[in-house]
C-alpha cells in the first residue's frame, strides 16, 4: 500500500508546477483509494457483529448469509433481562475491575515515569531494562505462583487481586509511555517550582500531572483495555460463581462445543464493545501524540 | 548512606511501589515457577489449602527439560511447535509494521476527513480482543462464514479455514495483522510527525525524489520508534495467546509455545504444572535471548537506549 501511493508520485514530468498539479489528482484518488479499502477492513468485523447482533440464532448460521433476518431487538432484551446468565453482574464486575485497575496503573506508572524521565538515580537503568523483561513473561509460568500468593495474600477470588496482576502488565509499558512523554515537558517547569517552594512531589503533582494528560489519556485507555479484555487470568482466578465472572469469562457461555449461539453473542459483545469505543473516542484524539512521544524515546 | 538517601530519596519513594507490585506479583512467582520445572508438580500432588492436602510432589532434575528438549509428540513436538511461534511471530510483525507504517505515511498527507480516516482504522484496536476473536471466528466459518460466502461469489476456492490444516494458522495470522496494525500505525504516525519539515525541504530542493526521500529521511527519522515498536511487537506476538485459543482452540496447527503450555495447564485430566512451567521458561529464555541481542545490536549502531 506504501508502495501504490509512493510509486504514484513518481510521475515524471518537466514543468514542475504541471507535475503538482497531476499528481494530486492521481495520487488523491489513490489515497482515498487505499484509505478506504483499509477503512472497510479496519471497520467489517464489527459492523457484521452489529449485524448478527439483530439475528435470531437460527438465522445467524445460514449459508446465504443476509444483511436482515428477522431483525430485532429480542437478543438484547433476553440478554439484559439475564436470561442467558447474569450479564449485569458481569458487567459490574468488569467496570468495576477496568476502573481500579487504570487508576491504579495510571498512578503508579506515572510516579515511576517520572521519576524515570528526572531523577537520575542508581538502579534507574535496570528498573527499564526489568520493564521490559516484565513483559515477556508467559503468564503459563505465574499462574500456579501467582495463585498461591493471591491465596496467602487473601486476594483469591476478589476483584482486587485480579486487579493487581492486571497492574503488572499494564504498568511496566505505560511507565515507559508516560517518561517519553515527561522527556518532551521541558524541565525548566520543574525548576519554577522548585524556586517557588514546591516539593519534588508537589511539581509532580500539581505541574507535570496537568500538563501530561495527552500522555495520561493513552495510558488509562491501554491500561482499561488491558483489563476489560483479559480472559486467561480471570478465567483461572476468579471464582467460578456465576455472579463474580467478569465479561470475558461470562461470554464463553454463549460458545458451547457443538453450538454457539452467535446470535446472542454478537448481540453481548456488542454491549461489551460499547463501554471500550467510548474511552476510545475520548482519547483518540490525544493518542498520537501521547503514544508517540512514549515510544519515540523508548 | 545517608547521603545517599538524602539525594535520591523522592526518585525511590516514586519508584517502590511499582517495585514492591512487581516483585511481589511477577519476580516472586517467577522463582517458584522456575523451582517448579525441576519437579514432578501437577494437579493431583499440588498442596490444596482447600483440602487441606499437603504437597507430595519431588524434585525429577533436568527431566522436564530432557522430555521437552527432545522435540516429543507427548511433550508438544517442542522444535515443530518453536518454529510455527517464529512463523507467526515474524508474520505477524512483518505485516504490523509493514502496514502500520503504509497506513502511517498515508495518513500524514493533507488528505480530506484524515480525522475519520483516523478513528476507523484505530477502531479494531479499541474492540476488546476477545470479541474481535469470536468475530472472525464467525466469519471464517466455512459454511455461514461471510468470508467464504464472498470467495464463492468471486467463483474463489473457499477452504474449511479453521479445520486441521495450515488454513487455521494463516486464519490466526490474518486476525492478528487486523488487531495489530492500528498500535503500529498510531506509533509510526507520531514518529513522522516528529520529523522535522525542513529536512524534506532541504531534500527536495537538492533534487531527491520521493523514493529517495523515504529512504533517506522518512526511514531514519522513524528508526528510534521503529526499533522500539518492533521489538515490543515480537514480545507480544510471541506470547499473544487469547487470539489463537479463542477462534482454533487446541488445534495442533495452530499451537505456538505458549498456547501449548495453556493447553497442558488447563485440559487434560492430570494439569501438568511442572511441564507448563518448563514451556513458560523456555518461552522467557528464547526472548531474553532474543532482546539481549536486539539491544546490543542497536547499540553498536549508536542508538542510545
Amino acid at each position: 500500500m506504501t508502495l501504490d501511493a509512493t510509486s504514484l508520485q513518481v510521475v515524471k514530468a518537466t514543468d514542475r508546477r504541471l507535475k503538482r498539479a497531476e499528481r494530486s489528482k492521481l495520487a488523491s484518488f489513490g489515497l482515498h483509494a487505499a484509505l478506504i479499502t483499509a477503512s472497510v477492513i479496519a471497520v467489517f468485523p464489527v459492523f457484521w457483529v452489529l449485524v448478527t447482533s439483530f439475528k435470531p440464532d437460527a438465522k445467524a448460521v445460514e449459508t446465504t448469509p443476509k444483511l436482515f433476518n428477522e431483525s430485532s431487538l429480542d437478543n438484547y432484551g433476553r440478554i439484559l433481562d439475564g436470561e442467558k446468565g447474569d450479564f449485569l453482574s458481569w458487567f459490574g464486575n468488569s467496570v468495576l475491575i477496568a476502573l481500579l485497575t487504570t487508576v491504579i496503573a495510571v498512578f503508579l506508572s506515572a510516579t515511576t515515569g517520572y521519576a524515570a524521565s528526572r531523577f537520575r538515580f542508581p538502579g534507574k537503568r535496570s528498573l527499564m531494562w526489568m520493564f521490559l523483561v516484565v513483559q515477556m513473561f508467559p503468564f503459563a509460568v505465574l499462574i500456579v505462583p501467582l495463585y498461591n500468593i493471591l491465596l496467602t495474600l487473601g486476594l483469591q477470588g476478589l476483584s482486587i487481586g485480579l486487579v493487581l496482576v492486571y497492574c503488572t502488565t499494564a504498568v511496566p509499558f505505560c511507565t515507559y509511555m508516560l517518561k517519553g512523554y515527561f522527556d518532551t515537558i521541558p524541565s525548566d517547569i520543574d525548576e519554577a517550582g522548585r524556586v517557588d517552594g514546591l516539593s519534588p512531589f508537589g511539581v509532580f503533582w500539581r505541574l507535570i500531572m496537568p500538563l501530561a494528560k495527552p500522555g495520561l489519556a493513552v495510558t488509562s485507555f491501554y491500561a482499561f483495555l488491558t483489563a476489560w479484555g483479559e480472559v486467561a487470568f480471570a478465567s483461572a482466578f476468579l471464582s467460578a460463581a456465576d455472579e463474580s465472572k467478569t465479561l470475558a469469562v461470562g461470554l464463553q457461555v454463549f460458545v458451547q462445543q457443538n453450538r454457539t449461539e452467535w446470535g446472542h453473542l454478537a448481540a453481548a459483545s456488542i454491549l461489551v464493545a460499547i463501554p471500550a469505543v467510548i474511552v476510545f473516542y475520548l482519547v483518540q484524539r490525544f493518542l498520537v501524540t501521547g503514544l508517540s512521544s512514549g515510544a519515540v524515546k523508548g | 548512606m545517608r547521603r545517599f538517601l538524602e539525594r535520591h530519596w523522592y526518585a525511590y519513594a516514586m519508584v517502590l511501589p511499582v517495585v514492591v507490585v512487581i516483585a511481589v506479583l511477577v519476580l516472586y512467582p517467577l522463582a517458584q515457577g522456575v523451582f517448579f520445572t525441576f519437579t514432578n508438580i501437577n494437579e493431583a500432588n499440588i498442596a490444596n489449602p482447600v483440602l487441606d492436602r499437603p504437597a507430595t510432589y519431588e524434585g525429577v532434575g533436568f527431566k522436564n527439560y530432557l522430555n521437552v528438549l527432545s522435540g516429543d509428540a507427548s511433550y508438544g513436538a517442542f522444535w515443530g511447535t518453536l518454529v510455527r511461534t517464529l512463523i507467526w511471530t515474524f508474520g505477524c510483525v512483518f505485516f504490523h509494521y509493514t502496514i502500520g507504517l503504509g497506513l502511517a505515511l498515508l495518513l500524514n498527507r493533507q488528505v480530506k476527513g484524515r480525522t475519520l480516516y483516523r478513528v476507523l482504522l484505530i477502531l479494531p484496536w479499541a474492540v476488546p480482543a476477545f470479541i474481535s476473536a469470536f468475530a472472525w471466528k464467525y466469519m471464517f466459518n466455512a459454511q455461514y462464514g461471510i468470508i467464504n460466502q464472498f470467495l464463492r461469489s468471486l467463483g474463489l476456492p473457499d477452504p474449511v479455514w479453521l479445520g486441521q490444516s495450515n488454513w487455521a494458522l494463516l486464519a490466526v495470522i490474518i486476525v492478528n495483522v487486523w488487531l495489530g496494525v492500528p498500535f503500529q500505525m498510531v506509533a509510526l504516525l507520531g514518529g513522522l510527525q516528529s520529523i522535522p519539515g525542513d529536512l524534506y525541504e532541504a531534500a527536495e530542493v537538492d533534487g531527491a525524489t520521493p523514493w529517495q526521500r523515504f529512504v533517506h529521511v522518512t526511514l531514519p527519522g522513524l528508526r528510534s520508534v521503529s526499533s522500539t515498536v518492533i521489538l515490543l511487537g515480537i514480545i507480544w506476538t510471541f506470547n499473544m495467546f487469547p487470539v489463537i485459543y479463542l477462534i482454533a482452540g487446541p488445534n495442533p496447527n495452530t499451537r505456538i509455545l505458549v498456547t501449548y503450555a495453556f493447553e497442558r495447564f488447563f485440559s487434560g485430566a492430570s494439569r501438568d504444572y511442572a511441564i507448563a512451567s518448563t514451556y513458560g521458561v523456555l518461552i522467557l529464555s528464547v526472548l531474553l535471548v532474543f532482546a539481549t541481542v536486539y539491544r546490543r545490536a542497536l547499540r553498536s549502531q549508536g542508538e542510545v537506549w
